[in-house]
Parts: structure tokens; sequence; C-alpha cells
């Protein structure tokens, strides 16, 4: 148990330093490497609570795409990063005020289940599953039986958003010269060499 | 072992199961297919959309419950997706001639235009709220790309832009809602929420959330005061993406609102049948009122639809079977005018391009006679003037709030619907009494026959009326 509690103060910590880091540093591609930090992080915390499918998810998802997206955007793009960051002292009080609000709530939880230990039962109320499934395998079961329906909506969703982008951007541009290598390797020396008959003193 | 998907279930979802399949199949068709595929996929998706009708009307019967109770298959589906199914076909047919001349033609557009028509049939047979929500996306999302779809115009990517960024907002407050009555019931079939409300009152909370569902929905049908996209998307879009909006996904989410709020929320229809007579009355008017300014043709079916919509609502505020009916027959017929009238539009070119004013149609009455009366036909049906079938819609929907005591509701139905005359009855004037100006281009036979048979329908409905209600009071049956 200790062990556990020691892992959790190391991964929260780890992550808040992280996060304070993201908004603070100066160069953005660092941000972007301390969010991913963060991420690893929180993915740590969830291995702690046992939900390790969300560690995964979270890893795979945000560290694997979104993350690396962020990167390209803010390695390709080319945004003047200090002048965005002029501002921010202005916009201080309203950032204090959010992460007031948000601590006040984080509060009224924990002032929740102090004054009523059988509130927190009703939350931690575990799907009902075959006991030594992990929760993947259990996640997996629910959403291939009896979920199946939306699970296969929210593909045909995804296809359509595949379309879509492809429909919208997509440019067949002609003459844009593409690297056809059956061409290339179908190449004999008649076809790719032409010997020329060059007088002294003419050039070609 | 639990099975991943029962005969049952696939039996209950076999026409979308179908419809989807196709799609991917012609996708691929399109994709691999070393000449340009358009008119090809185009053809197939049109044979897809008749079988998948097919199925629809004869693979069930009856009353059926599939995956756990989040779709299902009842007589009101069925009518209500043919009827969409319907639509997407007319859609397409009358597509490939303009996209052809403006140079848009592509083969995703059929192809988005079925995923669109499978996200609706998944609206109408919603019986859950995710699978509600579901639906509802997937037909949005190909919607929100359709309407861009001539990317290389700012006015088509802008309505593309606008509609999406409303969207998202209006599904945000949808799920906002949802989740609400999810947690307010602890449910979220729409049995389960009918079960929790007949145990006992409703809390505030719930009606908060149906409140969020509510606002939601009236986005998607574009009933005021959600309906400020409708103007600006319709006009942005290219024409036939613009009848698209105007035809199949009104029937879906019509569809979709009157399931959602008759099924689970039976025992409080009067908290939100007020939210309702509320949202008709300001539909009604506001088409009324907002479109006797437009100039645009399309604008101002914007605003038509508009009013329609708060007609086909005073149905659903009635909240009986009658009242389901008379929806049902309304938007049947609104549909094919609908349809009819957006061929017409179509159909309105000359050398210099496709032409959207009013102004334009100008001593048409002259040029080409047979055209302009049916248009006329068709504008009268939209005022609901006796005997066209435009009057036996309002009757109906009117008939049913009288019964369930809103009688002042019909009322005011009533008096908008005079006001909206004047801007119908002016396309006529503008047609008939006008200086004459240049002949349209002569129009491909495809609108041709989808004016004229809209034209002839909206004239015979008297004779044919009793098989149309006969359907839709069985339809309206199944849900109560």
């Amino acid at each position: 148990m200790a062990f556990a509690a020691a892992f959790f103060y190391l991964f929260s910590a780890v992550a808040v330093a992280a996060a304070v880091m993201v908004i603070v540093s100066r160069n953005p591609v660092h941000s972007v490497l301390f969010l991913i930090l963060t991420f690893f992080n929180a993915a740590g915390l969830f291995v702690l609570l046992g939900a390790e499918f969300l560690a995964m998810i979270l890893v795979v998802v945000y560290v694997g795409a979104v993350a690396v997206l962020f990167l390209f955007v803010v390695m390709m793009l080319d945004i003047d990063f200090a002048e965005l960051r002029a501002g921010i002292l202005n916009y201080a009080p309203v950032g204090a005020t959010i992460g007031l609000i948000l601590l006040v709530e984080l509060a009224l939880v924990y002032s929740g289940w102090v004054l009523s230990p059988e509130a927190i039962e009703g939350i931690t109320a575990p799907a009902e599953g075959d006991a030594g499934l992990t929760n993947t395998e259990a996640l997996g079961q629910l959403l291939y039986t009896r979920y199946i329906y939306f699970f296969q909506m929210a593909g045909l969703v995804l296809l359509v958003a595949m379309i879509g982008a492809i429909v919208l951007t997509l440019r067949h541009k002609p003459g844009v010269r593409r690297q056809d290598i059956a061409a290339q390797v179908a190449r004999t020396p008649e076809t790719a060499i032409e010997v020329k008959q060059v007088k002294p003193g003419q050039g070609i | 072992m639990r099975n991943i998907l029962t005969i049952a279930d696939a039996a209950a979802a076999l026409p979308e199961i179908a419809l989807v399949t196709a799609a991917m199949a012609l996708l691929m068709v399109g994709v691999f297919r070393s000449k340009p595929a358009t008119d090809l996929v185009t053809s197939l998706s049109l044979f897809v959309l008749a079988a998948t009708a097919a199925l629809v009307m004869f693979s069930s019967s009856g009353t059926v419950d599939a995956f756990n109770g989040a779709f299902v298959v009842d007589t009101f589906a069925r009518v209500m997706k043919v009827m969409v199914l319907f639509g997407s076909a007319i859609t397409v047919t009358m597509s490939v001639h303009f996209m052809k001349l403006e140079r848009i033609e592509r083969f995703e557009y059929p192809i988005l235009i079925l995923l669109a028509t499978a996200g609706m049939m998944a609206m109408i047979s919603a019986n859950d709220l995710i699978a509600l929500y579901m639906g509802l996306e997937l037909q949005s999302l190909s919607l929100y790309v359709l309407a861009a779809i001539n990317r290389d115009s700012a006015r088509s990517s802008e309505a593309g832009l606008k509609y999406f960024v409303l969207g998202a907002i209006s599904s945000g407050m949808l799920l906002y809602g949802c989740s609400l009555i999810y947690g307010f019931t602890g449910v979220t079939s729409f049995a389960g929420i009918a079960d929790t409300l007949k145990q006992g009152e409703a809390g505030i909370g719930l009606i908060f959330g149906l409140v969020f569902l509510i606002a939601g929905l009236a986005f998607k049908v574009s009933a005021v005061p959600f309906h400020m996209w409708t103007p600006d998307v319709y006009e942005g879009s290219p024409t036939p993406v613009t009848a698209f909006f105007a035809a199949a996904p009104k029937i879906a989410a019509i569809a979709l609102f009157v399931r959602a709020m008759v099924t689970p929320f039976s025992s409080i229809a009067s908290d939100w049948q007020q939210v309702i007579v509320f949202i008709s009355i300001a539909s009604m008017v506001l088409g009324a009122f907002a479109a006797i300014g437009q100039s645009n043709i399309k604008r101002l079916l914007a605003y038509s639809s508009i009013g329609h919509m708060g007609y086909a609502l005073v149905g659903l505020a009635a909240g009986s079977a009658e009242g389901v009916r008379g929806v049902v027959i309304y938007m049947a017929i609104y549909l094919i005018t609908t349809l009819g009238t957006f061929a017409f539009v179509l159909a309105m070119r000359r050398q210099t391009g496709a032409l959207e004013e009013i102004s334009d149609l100008s001593g048409l009455a002259q040029n080409n006679k047979m055209l302009a009366f049916i248009l006329a036909m068709l504008m009268f049906s939209l005022a609901g003037i006796p005997p066209l079938a435009g009057f036996f819609g309002k009757y109906f929907v009117f008939l049913a709030a009288i019964k369930a005591d809103l009688i002042w509701l019909a009322v005011i139905g009533v008096v908008s619907s005079v006001v909206s005359a004047y801007y119908y009855l002016n396309i006529i004037r503008v047609m008939y009494f006008e200086e004459p100006v240049d002949n349209f281009d002569s129009m491909p036979t495809e609108l041709r026959m989808i004016i004229g048979a809209s034209g002839i329908f909206v004239i015979v409905f008297v004779a044919l009326a009793g098989p149309v209600i006969d359907v839709a009071r069985a339809a309206a049956n199944s849900l109560f």
C-alpha cells in the first residue's frame, strides 16, 4: 500500500510539475514535450487505479496521435509564440478565477464524502462482469455484444468523417511527378541509355 | 458465450445493414475504378435506395425490438423510412444534370447521400438516447460535407462551415439534455424512461433535460428559435443539396422528434406540449412574415420550410394519435411538393448559368405555359388552398389541434397560412403578369418527369387521399 502511495505521489508530482512547465516554458516544442510527459504520468495514475485500458488508450490516443499532431503544428507553422505570450499576464485573473472555482468544486466533492461516507459507495459501482477479467476484456465483451449497434454506428460516423475530409481537401493536381516503381524496375539499358555519336570539338 | 449479433437483431436492421454495406461497396467501386465512376455509382445508388425501400416494406412486420430495445421497427418507422428513401432517391436523380453542368460531379456525392440516409433510418428507428444521438450525428456529419461539396465556391464552403459550427452547438445542447435525462431516470432507453416516469413525478431536472433535448431536435428540424442557419445554408449550398436538405432530413428529424416525445415522455405530455406549441407558433409566424421580403427563391423556400415545420409540429403539439397521423400526412405532402418545387428551381437555367432570383421567373407563363401552370399549382398547394394536396395536410393537423383543445393554436396557424399565401401568390403574379424575359434552357427529362409527377400529385390528391390517410393512421397507431 505504501508502495502504491509512493508511486501515486511520484506520478502526481511529476504530472503537476510538467503541466506547469507546459504553460511557462519559452520554447513551444518544449511545451508539447512536457504535455506528453503529463499524459504519461496521468496514464501511470490510471494504472494505479486499476484502469489499465484507460491508461493504454491515453498513451495511444493522446501521446501517439494528438500530441504528435500538436508537435507537427508547432514545428511547421510559423507562429510567433513570444508575441502570443505577450499579454498573458492580463489573463491571469481569469485563469485564477477558473482555478479557484475548480478548487471550490473539488472541496465540495471532498466534503460531500466526508459528511456522508455512504455517498462514495454510489459512485464506485463496478459494471457487472465475470470475475477475473481484465477491464479490457470486460469492456470488449460489453462493447461487442450489448452495445454492438452503437459501436457500429460510431464506426460509420468515423467513416463519414474520413470520406468528408477527403472530399473536401484532396485535390488531384495534374503534372505531379509520382514515383512509379514498376516503371523504374522495368527499365532496360536500351530504353534508359541513348548512344550519341559526338563529333570532336562540337558538343552535343 | 454471448452472441455478437443475433439473427433476430440483424433481421430487424436488415435494410440499414444492406444500405450501409452497399454504400461501402460503392465507395470501393468509385475509388478503384480507373475511369470516372460518377455515373455508375449514381445509378447503382438509385438501385440500392429502391432495394432498401423494398426491404423496409417486406422484410419485417408488426413491431420488432432489436439490440436490447435500442432499435425499434414499427409501422411508423416503415412509413417514414420509405418516405426518406423516396426523398433521397429523387434528390439523387435530379442532381445528376446540375452537378455535371456546374462541374462538381463526384462519386462521393451519392455515397454521402446513402450514408446520410442510413443515419436518417437509424434516427427514425431510434428507441434509445444513444441510438438517437448516433443516428443524428451520422446524418448531420454527411449533411455538413454535402453542404460544402462545391468546395471551390466561397458560398458553399461558408454554408458548410456555418452548418457545421451551429450543428455542433445544437448537438452539444442535445447531449446535455440527454445526459440530464439519463441522470434523473438512470436509463437511456425510451421504454425505460417511460417506466421510470410512470412510477413517480418528473423532477425539475428531468424537465430541464427535456427542454434541452427539444432545443437540439428543434435545430435539426429548423424550427424557430433555432432556425437561423436555414436561410444561409439553403442559399449557399448547391441547389440539389438544398433540395436534399429540405426533403429527406426533415422527414427523419420530424419522425425522431415525434418518437422522442411520444414514446418516453407520454406521461408528462403537458410539460413538453407547451414547448412544442411555442415552437410551432413561432415557426409558423416567422415562416409567414420573414419570407415576404426575400428575392432569392432558395431563401424564400428556406423560410417556407421553417413555416411548414411549424405546421407539422402543430400535429405533435396535439400529442394524440390523430395528431401524429396529421404529421405523417403533412410530411408526405410536404415531401412531394418540395421535391417538385426544387426540381423546378433546378430547371431555372439559361446560358449564363443557374438562376435563383424570383425576378428571373418574369412572364414565364407566356414562354412555357405548362411549366408555369404546374409551378402555380405547387405554390397554391404550399399555400394550402383547396382542393390541392397542401390544404389536406394543414386540415388534418389543425383538426387534431382543435380536438386536443388547442383551438387558438389552429387559429394562429390558419392566420399565418393566409399571410404566407401572399408570397406564394406573388411568385404566381410574377410568372403571369410581368413582362416576359428570355426563356429557360430546355430541361432534362428526369426534371420534367419529377415536376410533372409532383404537379399531378398535388392536383389529384383529393382522389387518392383515402389510402394515404389509412397508411398514416396505421403508422400513428403503432406509436400509441
